[in-house]
Parts: C-alpha cells; structure tokens; sequence
C-alpha cells in the first residue's frame, strides 16, 4: 500500500514509539499536519514561538530520558529554532527537530519562507539531513533518532520538503540501524580503568568531579555507590547537579566560579581527579594553568573530543559513565582488602569538612527579602521532590547553590550556551512528561520575558507549571560584574518590567505576589497547590550579589565571598 | 607544524560544508584540500594539509573523527608516505628566454601544455621541494600566473587506507 510522506512520517514516529511533539504550524507543515489529524498516540503541543518548541522538547527530554521532539515550518520557522538547538547541542540533550522545507524543486531559489536551515545549524547539530526522496525518509527518522539518543547524545535536525511529504511511497520501519562511519565505544579500556584504580588505591587527597555525563548515562546511583566505597568527595557542574544527592555527605556542592569554597579548594589542593562525563569548562576551571595544580586527571567520558581539550588529561577513558563506574565497582570489590590497606584518606576528609564548617554557602540577613532565602523555602517545602527549571544568570546560580537536588533529572538548566528564556517552555515541556509532579521555573524578571508568550500553552493544556520570578529589576548577573568590575555603571542593566501579575491574568493564569519574608511560605503553598499555571512575582533585594565568585580569568582559589 | 591528514568520507552531498565548516568554527587551519571519489563510488578520499602543534592537531583529528559521515581519520605524522602535487605555471617566454624554460622544465620532467605568443603554460608534478625549486628557477623568468592542487597523499608499501566494519576498542595514549 501507497502512502503519503506525511502518513509514513506518522508511522515512523509511532514505530519510534514517540508519544509527544511540541510544534508550530506553517505553509510547509501543512501534509504533515494534515496527517496528524486525530492521531490520538502522539500528543501534539501547539507553543506560540518555535524557539520554546525546541526548549519544551528539551526540558521533556532531560526530565525524562527520552528523545525530545519538536516539528516546525520552514523558513522563520525553522530559523527560530537555532537558540533552542545550540541550547541542545552544548548540554548534549537528544533531541529530533523536524524543519519543514519548500519544494524540492524550489531549495535554492529563495522561495518565500525558505532558508537553507542545515547550512544554518550545521555547527549546533549533531547530524543533519535533508530528505530528498520519499522512500529514505523512514530509514532518514530512524538514524536521526539513533544519532540523537547514542554516543554523546546531542539534537539532529530532518528537513522536509513539503513535495516529498506529498510523495507517495512504501513504508517500511527498519528495524535496527548500522551506520559505518558512526559507532559510539561504550566500554571503557579494561588497562586503562586498571591504571586509573591503581592511582585512586594511593591517592591521598582524591576529588570525583562529575558533570551531565553521570545524568546522561543514569549512572547517579553508582556514582553515589563509587563515591561511598571510597569515601571520595565529589563536587558537581551545574550539569551534574543531582547526580550525588546534594545532602549527601560526601557532597562538596558546584565548583567553579560560583561554586562552594571547599569544592574549589579541594579541587586546588588534590592530588588526583577522576573527572566523569564532565568537559573542564572555563566556568568551571578558572584560570586553566593554575586549576588543580598538584593533581593528576583521570578523565572519563564518551566523547574523545572534550579529553585533553581544555586540561591536559594523565589517564583518558573512553566509554559510558555507567559503565566504566561498573566495572571500577568490580575492581573495589574483588580487590577489597588492598584498599584496606592501603587507600587512606581521613587526613583530607577532616580538612574538607573543616572547609565545609567554616565557610558554608551563606548570605547576609536584613528586613529586604532575599532571594536565597525564596530558594531555600522552595526546597524546604517541597523536600526536594520537584522538578526545578532555571532561566541564565543570578536566578541559575542561587537555584544551583540553595536548591539542593536530589535526584538527577529534576535540574533542568542551560548550562552550556546560557540561555534565558530556556526555563519556562523548558518547564512546559516537564510537565507534560510528568503530569502529576511539581515543576518549577525559577526566572528573574528579565529572563521571563524572553520566552513570556508560553503563558498562553501552558494555559491551553493546563499545565500547572510554577514560575517563580526573582524580581529585583535588573539584569542581575550583568549588573553585578558592573557593581564588581565597572564602578556600578548600570548601563542597559535596569529594566522596566509589566505587572506580572496582572499579565498571568490576563492570559487566564494565576498571578501572585510576595514582598515580604512572612508571606513566603504563605503564597508558594498556595501556588504549590493550585493545580494551575502560576506566576508568582517575588520582589527581592535589587543590588543582591551572588557569593562566591571566582573573577573571569582568576584561579579558583582567588574567590570573593560574602 | 604542518602535518597531513587522509580522509575517507561518505560520498554524499554536504559532507564538504561540514568538513570546512568544523575547521573554521573551531579556528583550525586548512593550508590546502583536496577531495575526489576513491575506489568504492559511495566512498570520497581527502586529503588535508593542516598546521597545528601536538594539542591541536589532537583535537582536528578528534572533531573530524567525531562527524557523523566521516569513515576514517589517519593522521601521516608517523606513517612513511609519499605526497604530490601538480601545479600549472604561465610564465613570460620571450624570445631570449624560450630555451632557458625548455630546458629547465625538461629537467624537472614537465610539460609545456600551452603556448602563446607571449607565455608558455607548464604542467608539473612533484613533492613541495621540487616544486618549489621550479618556482624559483621561474622566477627570474616572471610568473604570470599559478594554479595548485595542493598535494595527496598515499602511505607507502602494503598499507591502506580502510574501512573497519568492526566496532573497535580504542585506547586513547595521550603524549
């Protein structure tokens, strides 16, 4: 039987077993869309910006582990999605983003609506491909998927011309996929995880610093388990947040230039750090020639390229997190009583603890309300059991440093390109994972109007996303490297912002608001438990700074605090 | 250091944009390209020249390694290989100089595939010494114009360039 392109994509999604799209309708969609009619399987969330497509699908697809989907029209269509897949692609997020195209007889010619959307996102995507005949495009969705979701997993762009989508066609699902320039090492080099152990078993001062490779791979619970066999510290990127729970003991919380001060000074006095799916990002390391000046690197990771990139490595493995953390489990256990022996590390544990005693995260008290406060009580009265979305900037930093996560996945972030307006659809695309669980956006009141327009999705399908703006009316980060390094020269930083809460109104949300200390509590249970998108407009402290801070440029060990 | 590297890439469309692309979004130099269908149709050999030092060079072969359509990467630093390279020179022949570049293009075994009035136009092949020994013999005489194809590269003796079907445990050896 002869089908339509637009029927065999359905198919295709549906042998995939995808259950969810977040789109936008076009010109170039329309077979598609047309073919989605009443196709009750796959759940099509309707946004109104195609960037906060690709951010729902994102947040759906960190949330859930499961490839994140987004369809949208060609031309603007497509070009608005560049943000949100750069977003993708720099956090290492699977993701399948279908563009539709103009007539293949048309691609070059500059149609209306057409942009060359692969040339566009060639450097942001993992893979790419323009269908250009009916009879690849299943076996085309197939690879895109297997792309997406293998090796470091990252977004894959299919462009589809909407004469192919018209074309008739034979659809068959390939079962399985065998691409021969594409086969990702899973199992880490048994000689080299040896060398590695050996250095761990006389290690005296060792540090796990892990990233969104340990979230990635699911391998949280045997990080946790390698951690407490050895009684090695472990800090986190922001990435990796929630990949150790973060009331854990061994837990040092964020390095980096807004990390805690014993993380940054334990990874400055080690002698030896393991590194597992984490890329020593500049924000992360400071100064690169002064970070872990007495240490040697084991670094884990499946993708060679972020090994010795950015810090020269001593021992590279290549493999899966969770499995190279298996088998070094394997060698702790069956070689239990050297590490009795000889691995000792109570010296450094009771040096870091001091570290921890001494200089907690901590921020001055006084009758305005500030924002860490509003974080601690949204971790208290939730027991952690939410999913956290964060725009970019102060807001991130102090949900990074007082939320403490405790389960991966429930940290949804834009750790790499920083993006603001990442959050809410970010949020959006969570709760439509997880219908019945608490999700939260922490915003500032300049990053919420990046993507503000989503008040009108989450309200379309009800879904009951918290956003809680930390509304100190600036552009907070940057005005605080203005305050730190530019003579408070507040220049573009003071925005006026809309009443928020008459804008969640009038979109047919809940908007609340809290200005004092005492009314915190109050107002977060009532929006916790209203069941309905809700804005919740937070007026905090406007000149608040975020402590530590390690300057750009400067080692970790050179941090401001409070 | 310049060093040159040896690709086999699926033959399709795009896989160019994405080779040039990755060298110029990640700052990395391309001193000269070359790119033609091998043996096997579905199959483009390229070859690359580059410079970088150790760290660099590493992180070229890493990111190419990395694109999805690229089949294999060999970098020939530490391979014994043989490179050449054609280029096409016109130079000024006037009467007086005509012998002169007979005879010197006879001796680094070109060919004189055009004649004007006024210029000669020659063909020659070779490594980049040779090559640039021709040129400046040339020199003196006056280059009108060059054309290079940059140079390709084959490993000597028995070795090939292949494809392994086998997924491959690697061990990564780092300086």
């Amino acid at each position: 039987m002869k089908r339509t392109g637009a029927q065999i994509f359905v198919e295709s999604l549906k042998a995939e077993g995808i259950d969810t799209i977040f789109c936008y309708p076009g010109g170039a969609t329309l077979n598609i869309t047309d073919a989605l009619t009443d196709i009750s399987q796959i759940r099509q969330v309707v946004v109104r910006h195609e960037q906060a497509a690709v951010h729902a699908a994102d947040g759906y697809a960190r949330a859930s582990g499961k490839v994140g989907v987004a369809l949208v029209t060609s031309g603007p269509g497509a070009t608005n999605t560049v943000t949100g897949i750069a977003t993708a692609c720099m956090d290492s997020i699977p993701m399948v983003i279908f563009s539709c195209q103009v007539n293949t007889m048309l691609i070059g010619n500059d149609a209306f609506q057409e942009a060359d959307i692969i040339g566009i996102t060639r450097p942001c995507t993992k893979h790419s491909y323009l269908v250009r005949d009916v009879k690849d495009l299943s076996k085309i969705i197939k690879e895109a998927f297997h792309i997406a979701e293998s090796g470091r997993p990252g977004p894959v762009l299919v462009d589809i011309p909407k004469d192919v989508s018209s074309a008739l066609g034979e659809f068959k699902y390939p079962e399985r996929v065998h691409i021969r320039s594409y086969q990702p090492t899973y199992i880490g080099h048994p000689g080299q995880i040896k060398k590695a152990m050996r250095l761990m078993l006389h290690a005296k001062r060792p540090v796990l610093y892990t990233g969104g490779g340990v979230i990635s791979s699911n391998a949280s619970v045997e990080l946790t388990k390698f951690a407490e066999a050895l009684s090695i510290p472990v800090t986190n990127t922001l990435m990796g947040l929630g990949g150790i729970p973060g009331d854990h003991p061994l837990f040092l919380g964020m390095l980096g230039m807004h990390g805690t001060y014993a993380a940054n000074m334990a990874i400055t006095e080690s002698d030896l750090i393991i590194a597992m799916g984490a890329r020593f990002d500049d924000r992360a390391t400071g100064k690169t020639d002064e970070f872990a000046p007495h240490a040697k690197i084991i670094h884990i990771d499946i993708d060679p390229t972020s090994i010795s990139k950015n810090i020269k490595v001593d021992i590279p493995i290549v493999g899966d997190t969770r499995n190279v953390l298996m088998h070094m489990l394997k060698i702790v256990e069956e070689e239990k009583d050297a590490y009795k022996q000889h691995h000792n590390i109570a010296e450094w544990t009771g040096k870091i603890n001091q570290w921890k005693k001494d200089y907690p995260l901590t921020y001055q008290k006084s009758d305005i309300l500030k924002p860490q406060y509003v974080i601690e009580r949204i971790f208290e009265l939730t027991k952690g059991k939410a999913i956290i979305t964060t725009e970019v900037g102060q807001n991130q930093m102090w949900t990074a440093q007082f939320f403490k996560f405790l389960k991966p996945r429930t940290c949804l972030t834009s750790g790499g390109l920083g993006t603001m307006g990442y959050g809410f659809p970010a949020a959006i695309g969570a709760q439509v994972a997880f219908p019945k669980s608490l999700v939260i956006d922490i915003a500032g009141d300049g990053s919420i109007q990046m993507n503000i327009q989503e008040l009108a999705t989450a309200v379309q399908y009800n879904l009951p996303v918290k956003v809680v703006i930390l509304n100190n009316g600036f552009l907070g980060m940057v005005r605080q490297w203005q305050e730190l390094f530019y003579e408070k020269r507040y220049t573009w930083t003071h925005l006026h912002s809309p009443d928020f809460v008459k804008v969640a109104e009038a979109y047919g949300a809940v908007g609340l608001r809290i200005e004092t200390e005492k009314d915190v509590d109050k107002i977060l249970k009532q929006a916790f438990k209203n069941n309905r998108p809700t804005f919740i407009d937070v007026h905090v402290n406007p000149e608040e700074c975020v402590y530590p801070m390690v300057p750009a440029g400067a080692s970790l060990k050179e941090m401001l605090l409070v | 250091m310049r060093h040159t590297i040896s690709l086999l890439v699926e033959n399709e469309f795009g896989v160019l944009s994405r080779i040039a692309g990755l060298f110029s979004g990640r700052g990395f130099n391309i001193e000269s390209l070359c790119v033609a269908e091998s043996l096997d149709p579905t199959i483009s050999t390229m070859t690359i020249v580059t410079t970088g030092n150790d760290a660099i060079l590493e992180q070229i072969l890493k990111q190419l390694n990395k694109l999805i359509n690229i089949i294999k990467v060999v970098d020939f630093k530490d391979i014994d290989y043989v490179s050449r390279e054609m280029i096409l020179v016109k130079v000024n022949a006037e009467e007086k100089t005509r012998a002169e570049i007979l005879r010197i293009v006879e001796i680094f075994r070109g060919k004189i595939i055009d004649v004007s009035s006024r210029t000669y136009t020659i063909m020659i092949t070779g490594d980049e010494g040779k090559l640039k020994a021709f040129l400046s013999l040339m020199k003196p005489i006056g280059i009108k114009e060059l054309v290079r194809t940059g140079p390709i590269a084959m490993a000597r003796g028995e070795r090939m360039l292949k494809i392994k079907e086998q997924t491959e445990i690697k061990e990564e050896v780092n300086g």
